[in-house]
């Protein structure tokens, strides 16, 4: 009996009226947890029962708790005829199991029904007293946190980044059991939402107990995903990296300690180790120029012996799928100097013994130096597998699309990373899957990026005949994972990062995707509690990571010394040289040598799936890049049907990859970040749409343009068409780069033939030691080539390319976009954001069903999209629409479907110009920074945000901040205000012109008799806006200018609404505007009800959509998660108590709990 | 090949005040869109018609959304379905209750019933109000109507609780609910040239002054009721125009006042007694129920009216009252003082508002 969960109903409102003759409603609450239900009294005819309940005490198994959600009915009592329910409300208490995270739940909820929505709200007050466990063969994971952040989020360090944890679960889908032909749409609803809760909490309480398996106490870049495969079942499956996490609490976030709430439930501590940083082992640097094997210093004293034998899985008695789980690494290494202990999966609080491996790195490069024969690392053994039709490696296709092989050579850099990879890999090799979900990592981390790595392989699902063992589900990811292995293997890397998995289905016909970027990572952060970053938002805060106190700062400088191992070369180029090896190259590529550091090579261009990195140095702005394609498929069944798909989709991987090249290449861009491709498959077409963030790398060499090639040299006319085609493109691109502030370093004159700069010279004379004067005629060999980028128009589909190329509408004056966390070259926002979700479904006529009429309908459908939004969001202004998210569906033969979920985030415009080294220093602009924040907040406390289009929304916040706010009013949104203040006039003139004038144009009436009888109206208008907290919610993982000061748990919600009522409801845009809205309001509502004030790292992972107008029936499925937080202001922290300032958040709990 | 589905959500509600105003005024989303496109032609905006129809119809199913709310302000604020800055909800409300005095002018003093709104039409057709609109104003009013029917406590502060509304707004409100409760005559043709403004300020004077609530704030239909009493004693300056002695002097009181002050003297001189029959005459007909209905058609008819037509100009009608006023107060004989004064307080604003072409 591990727990108590103690529930408490307090009252209800705005209760829908059941009992039309009263017009009033006897409501009683039933509340459930398990197989054990209490209930409340029936509170007589009202909207508004204060029920006032006692506290509902249920005893269970800690392992319920994770699993259970409680759940609470509002009913209408009715004494002749069945009760009827009004609604109900899950709540998932996980975050109470989590001693870190909340304490209470308590506040408004709705009450929601998925025939008819929201109906009115529920108050509730939900504690759980948890008692120690020290069984350890327990099957529940209680206290291990969750984050769907991909990025060590804000208040914690990372100890350890342990790696890889997936697990799923099976279970026949409610909606296709028999018994679903007898019982009302409403049962199997909820029957269905039920189930997913349950089983989303059991995958978690699983991936739990993998990861204090691994001796972790944390989850980051946690995704969990849905199959619904109709008949066949339904999959909940998850992945995430198991992580190591301390709280922050020393140096400059004092202010987490304020909210770190004394260890209430003492049964979680197999999760935290507590202040750890104390006890943690002491570095000391060797020489970085001996080669000889540093010491391990010190190695803590371990109080207890771990308890558990690493190797053994004896604990684990899931009966799902697992990775190997016995991943700590035990291995004594070969090479001298590196020793390794096996880091304990302790269940217990006890400090992990700290192994040491980091000097052996920093002594690196000097062996490399004298040219230490090491063994060459081979990857051939992989082609064979890369070449799979199914699978396709992002840089094959690279090189497919015309990029002529630039054959580099550097005999030195060679050496230098086998000897790397070997270093790193053994921490790694361990390991099955050396992934990482993780797109954002503190410095050091990243060593090398080489590039995307996918994998897709096409299924045919049949019923799963056993929930308990998922075999073939399991067996098919594993195939997909190996394949993805064995591409980072190709591209010499020994881990890949950034990674997802998604699939598609249709029908029985099932595309498993799953996607990353291989990289060679630092092998210290697997190992050792020594990540000298957590919480600080490095990127956003502009300083440098803060240094902590104690024994943080030897890591610190540990870590830079790290950093130091490229030598003089700056860090921030580090991940763009290649990791593979040069003579062995996985496949033609053009290499150079980095253009900032001028030692390493690098490719000419680079894809990732990750987040650009902190460090990296990018010339002027990115964009939202997208490739969309369609292609149509002819209907078939089981095995043809799945043999077509997998014949389709490597040329479809190619044509995207054409397109996003062509794309970047045209936004003068050398990378792209956070690419995504997703392939969806309906009935009878598949649509392919890759979303990425293209940047200019200055590391990377500057993108030549794209030369347009006909193939009829003769033909005149044909000539000249090309050639204004050609000088369309070369206007596109200078557009291009005046948009998005290019200015690449001058390499046209190279281009032209220029001899190379001086600097360069020096820097490869430098270097030319170590190299053969054939390199440099190489190199420059391929510099000329660069500009070789040749699009051949012989066909129409060449044709169709460059159209698409060139129809892409230019975002507005005043819009940036970007699918990434950030934007670079943007720092100053103001804090404003908005989060929306659009879905947009189309229908197709059969008429234009060719590849082409497919083809553009897609494209129109994707730009009018992002038109519309620039539109609605005209009055934030300058902004930048972040983390860009679109999905796309074929919900039924001839409907495609895309939902795209963002947050638009304004900034100064000026202060970007006048200052922007902000980035690197926190400089002397700080003060005026924190300045504008107070203001902010001061105008929000009052009343929030100003409404859209409100002239005088634009006096505020120039008042707000004249000196640098003024003059960005002189912006496009102007005009637009303008508009709206015109159209507002026109139509008072309008109004004036019948003869009418409105009310409110009387205000200046005198009272003739003011010593009349003097009433006091107040003039206090209560609002309530206390009553409801403001939570913001954003995809991001930070809000600007503020700091989370505390992760509450993670929000994972799946909500269905039907409806039988379509027409009525508003069609099925009304339908499914008012089901957004609704999710909308319960993740809010749980938030708040947590203490927080903010979710973030939102996502929609979900929206299935399915109508039937001529029934006169919808029924909408979604899910969405995130991670609740409180935040505060970056000015309050220094100012006051962070406590006070959410004294608002707080203020509703502790009304009820008193 | 069709969009079937469109729809756009925030996580904050962002509410276009112009696109509100269209949906307010009645418009139907097509005439809305064509409204914007014209509106934007003539700015030379970029923006094409899809893209605002998208637009157009999100905001209005946002706004019949929040329709039912808004019938219930106070709960617009504590709901969770949409996340409103409570700037624009405060927007919402006021936009939402505000009316034009072309429609609250045809409805003033007529009973908020299910007959009134099947003649809507007519008056739509009159004032130039959309039907819509008309039908949403009428709601309005009668929405307020009820709340306030049955609370104690001030009217213009019961509704300002009850609807958020601006001070403004809610004294409009009052005059609304006033009018409509004592259903004072408006329709007449002689009355046209009143505008809603006018009444608006009578009946706002006559709740501050004649109604129960003016001596006991925590009855009933405290604002809604002329205090009983009062109207009672009105009867008995009657003596004012009976007593022939004091007439004379309450006569030559005035007229020694205003001598060389005002240019209608002489008009004033001979007239007097009928002006001053014309207001007591009023006064005592207020304690007949029916005939407060006729307060102000006689008004206009035997009192504006003879002074419009001597030409009378307002600055003197307001020496002439204040007088008029005082002078009684100074007859030793005449004993009721505060019920006149009460009474010539409202009477006089009232004329000197209504005193206009």
């Amino acid at each position: 009996m591990p727990g108590k969960l103690k529930a408490k109903i307090v009252a209800g409102r705005h209760l829908p009226v059941m009992d039309r003759a009263s017009d009033l409603t006897d409501a009683f609450v039933e509340v459930k947890f398990g197989n054990t239900t209490f209930k409340t009294d029936v509170y007589h005819k009202s909207l508004n029962p204060q029920w006032n309940s006692e506290w509902f005490k249920f005893e269970v198994d800690d392992e319920d708790l994770q699993d259970e959600p409680l759940q609470i009915t509002v009913l209408d009592h009715d004494t002749y005829s069945a009760n009827d329910a009004i609604g109900k409300v899950y709540i998932d208490i996980d975050p109470l199991l989590c001693s870190e995270a909340a304490t209470v739940i308590s506040g408004w909820f709705p009450i929601y029904d998925t025939i008819h929505g929201i109906r009115g709200e529920i108050n509730v007050l939900v504690k759980v007293d948890l008692f120690n466990d020290l069984n350890r063969f327990r099957q529940s994971s209680c206290g291990v946190k969750f984050f769907c952040t991909t990025s060590i989020p804000r208040c914690y360090r990372a100890a350890l980044v342990h790696g890889f944890v997936e697990e799923l679960v099976v279970n026949e889908d409610p909606e296709y059991q028999w018994i679903d032909r007898i019982r009302t749409p409403r049962a199997s609803n909820e029957a269905r939402q039920r189930l997913i809760s349950l089983m989303s909490g059991e995958l978690q309480r699983k991936i739990g107990l993998k990861v204090l398996e691994m001796g972790g106490n944390a989850v980051v870049g946690y995704l969990q995903c849905f199959d619904l495969e109709g008949e066949s079942g339904l999959v909940v499956r998850a992945i995430g990296t198991a992580c190591t996490l301390d709280k922050l609490s020393s140096g400059t976030s004092s202010n987490t300690n304020t909210h770190t709430h004394p260890n209430t439930a003492p049964a979680s501590n197999a999760c935290n180790s507590p202040s750890k940083d104390s006890k943690e082992a002491v570095f000391s640097e060797d020489p970085p120029s001996s080669s000889a094997p540093p010491t391990p210093l010190k190695v803590l004293p371990s109080s207890s012996p771990p308890p558990i034998s690493p190797s053994k899985p004896c604990s684990r008695q899931s009966s799902s799928s697992d990775t190997d789980l016995s991943l700590t690494p035990k291995t004594v290494r070969t090479r001298p100097g590196i020793f390794l202990s096996p880091s304990s999966p302790s269940l217990s609080s006890e400090s992990l013994p700290l192994p040491l491996i980091g000097p052996i790195a920093h002594g690196l490069r000097p062996v490399s130096r004298a040219s230490t024969p090491p063994p060459l690392f081979t990857v051939q053994s992989d082609s064979a597998v890369m070449r799979k039709c199914v699978s396709f490696n992002e840089d094959l296709l690279l090189a497919a699309s015309g990029m002529g092989s630039g054959g580099s050579a550097g005999k030195e850099a060679g050496p230098l990373k086998t000897l790397l990879r070997q270093q790193t890999q053994t921490a790694l090799e361990q390991r099955e899957f050396p992934f990482f979900t993780l797109t954002c990592f503190p410095p050091g981390f990243l060593i090398h990026a080489g590039g995307v790595v996918s994998a897709r392989s096409v299924k045919l699902l049949d019923r799963i005949h056993n929930p308990d063992e998922p075999e073939t589900r399991d067996a098919w990811w594993e195939e997909i994972r190996q394949e993805i292995k064995s591409h980072a293997k190709a591209l010499g890397c020994h881990a890949v990062v950034g990674y997802s998995e998604s699939t598609s289905i249709c029908e029985e016909v099932c595309i498993l995707s799953a996607s990353g970027t291989a990289a060679i990572l630092n092998p210290r952060f697997m190992r050792e509690g020594c990540l000298d970053v957590g919480g600080s938002d490095h990127r956003l805060s502009r300083q440098p990571a803060p240094v902590m106190g104690g024994s943080d700062r030897v890591e610190g400088e540990f870590s830079s010394a790290w950093l130091g191992f490229e030598d003089s070369s700056p860090t921030s180029c580090g991940f763009c040289h290649i990791p593979y090896d040069e003579f062995n190259m996985p496949f033609p590529a053009q290499l150079t040598y980095c253009y900032q550091c001028r030692r390493q090579k690098v490719p000419d261009v680079l894809f990732t799936t990750i987040d650009l990195p902190t460090e990296a140095v990018v010339n002027g702005k990115g964009c939202l890049i997208q490739a969309r394609l369609c292609r149509l498929k002819k209907k078939a069944q089981g095995e043809v049907n799945a043999t077509a798909i997998s014949n389709l989709l490597p040329f479809m991987e190619y044509e995207l990859h054409t397109q996003l090249m062509n794309k970047l290449k045209l936004r003068c861009m050398n990378a792209l970040f956070g690419l995504r491709i997703q392939i969806s498959v309906g009935e009878n077409m598949l649509l392919g749409l890759a979303s990425a963030t293209g940047v200019y790398l200055t590391a990377l060499p500057a993108p030549g343009g794209i030369q347009i090639a006909g193939k009829a040299p003769g033909d005149l006319s044909y000539e000249q068409h090309i050639a204004t085609i050609q000088k369309r493109i070369n206007d596109t691109i200078a557009k291009n780069k005046e948009l998005y502030h290019i200015h690449p370093p001058e390499v046209t004159e190279e281009v032209v033939g220029s001899p190379i700069p001086e600097p360069r010279q020096r820097s490869r004379l430098f270097r030319s030691q170590s190299e053969s004067s054939d390199d440099l005629s190489e190199l420059d060999l391929s510099h000329g080539k660069k500009d070789a980028f040749v699009l051949e128009i012989d066909d129409t589909d060449a044709v169709e390319d460059i159209h698409s190329l060139l129809t892409d509408a230019a975002t507005p004056t005043g819009f940036y976009s970007c699918n990434t966390e950030i934007m670079p070259g943007i720092q100053n926002w103001t804090g404003s954001l908005q989060m929306f979700t659009s879905v947009r479904v189309f229908r197709l006529s059969n008429a234009n069903l060719t590849n082409q009429g497919l083809n553009k309908t897609f494209v129109d459908l994707c730009e009018n999209l992002l038109k519309s939004l620039y539109f609605k969001l005209r009055s934030m202004v300058p902004c930048c629409l972040c983390h860009l998210n679109f999905t796309v569906a074929v919900p039924e033969e001839d409907l495609i479907q895309v939902a795209v979920t963002a947050v638009a985030m304004s900034f100064d415009k000026d202060q970007t110009q006048e200052r922007p080294g902000l980035a690197i220093t926190k400089g002397s602009g700080e003060t005026e920074e924190q300045l504008q924040f107070s203001l902010e907040l001061c105008a929000e406390s009052s009343a929030s945000n100003q409404p859209p289009g409100r002239t005088s929304g634009v006096t505020d916040s120039g008042n707000a901040h004249p000196s640098s706010r003024a003059p960005s009013v002189d912006y496009g949104s102007f005009a637009d205000r303008c508009s709206t203040w015109l159209e507002l006039l026109r139509l008072k003139a309008h109004t004036i012109r019948r003869g009418s004038v409105k009310t409110i144009s009387s205000s200046e009436r005198c009272s003739p008799l003011p010593e009349g009888r003097s009433r006091s109206l107040r003039s206090t208008r209560s609002f309530g806006g206390g009553s409801v907290t403001v939570v913001k919610m954003t995809p991001l993982s930070f809000i600007p200018g503020t700091r989370v000061v505390k992760y509450l748990g993670i929000i994972n919600m799946f909500f269905i609404r039907e409806t039988t009522s379509l027409r009525e409801e508003g069609g099925v845009s009304g339908f499914l505007h008012s089901f957004i809205a609704e999710v909308f309001a319960m993740v809010r509502a749980h938030v708040a009800a947590l203490g927080g004030n903010a979710v973030v790292s939102y996502s929609m992972k979900e929206c299935v959509f399915m109508e039937n107008p001529n029934k006169n029936q919808a029924q909408c499925l979604i899910n969405v998660s995130g991670d609740a937080v409180i935040f505060a202001r970056d000015s309050d922290l220094e100012a006051t108590p962070p406590l006070m300032s959410c004294g608002q958040v707080c203020s509703s709990g502790t009304d009820g709990t008193t | 090949m069709s969009l079937e589905l469109d729809v756009f959500v925030g996580n904050s509600t962002i509410i276009d005040i112009a696109v509100y105003h269209l949906w307010l005024d009645g418009y139907t989303v097509a005439d809305a869109v064509r409204a914007r496109v014209d509106c934007r032609a003539m700015l030379d905006c970029d923006v094409s018609a899809e893209v605002l129809h998208s637009d157009t119809m999100d905001q209005f199913r946002t706004f019949h959304m929040c329709e039912r709310l808004l019938h219930c302000p106070v709960k617009l604020s504590n709901q969770l379905l949409f996340q409103i800055p409570p700037q624009s909800q405060s927007m919402l409300i006021e936009r939402y209750y505000e009316f034009d005095s072309a429609f609250a002018r045809e409805v003033l003093g007529k009973k908020l019933s299910k007959g009134t709104k099947r003649d809507l039409e007519d008056v739509s057709s009159k004032t130039g109000v959309a039907l819509k609109s008309c039908r949403r104003q009428f709601d309005n009013f009668k929405r307020v109507f009820k709340v306030v029917e049955e609370l104690k406590g001030p009217l213009v502060e019961n509704i300002q609780r009850h609807f958020l509304l601006s001070d403004t707004l809610a004294r409009d409100y009052a005059a609304v609910v006033f009018f409509a409760n004592s259903r004072f005559e408006t329709g007449k043709r002689k009355l046209q040239y009143l505008s809603f403004q006018d009444f608006a300020f009578c009946a706002g004077q006559l709740i501050s002054y004649w109604t129960v609530g003016a001596v006991n704030n925590m009855v009933d239909d405290m604002d809604v009721d002329l205090e009983k009493e009062f109207l009672h004693e009105l009867k008995d300056i009657k003596i004012l125009i009976n007593d022939k002695d004091m007439l004379d002097q309450h006569k030559s009181l005035v007229c020694a006042a205003l001598r060389g002050k005002i240019k209608v003297f002489n008009e004033m001189e001979a007239n007097f007694k009928h002006l001053s029959r014309a207001l007591v005459n009023i006064a005592s007909k207020l304690n007949n129920t029916k005939d407060v209905r006729d307060l102000f058609i006689d008004l206009v008819e035997k009192f504006i009216e003879p002074c419009r037509s001597d030409r009378w100009t307002v600055g003197e009608l307001k020496l002439f009252l204040t007088h008029y006023t005082t002078a009684a107060l100074s007859i030793g004989t005449f004993r009721y003082q505060l019920a006149w004064e009460r009474y010539m307080g409202v009477m006089r604003s009232c004329i000197i508002k209504m005193y206009h072409e």
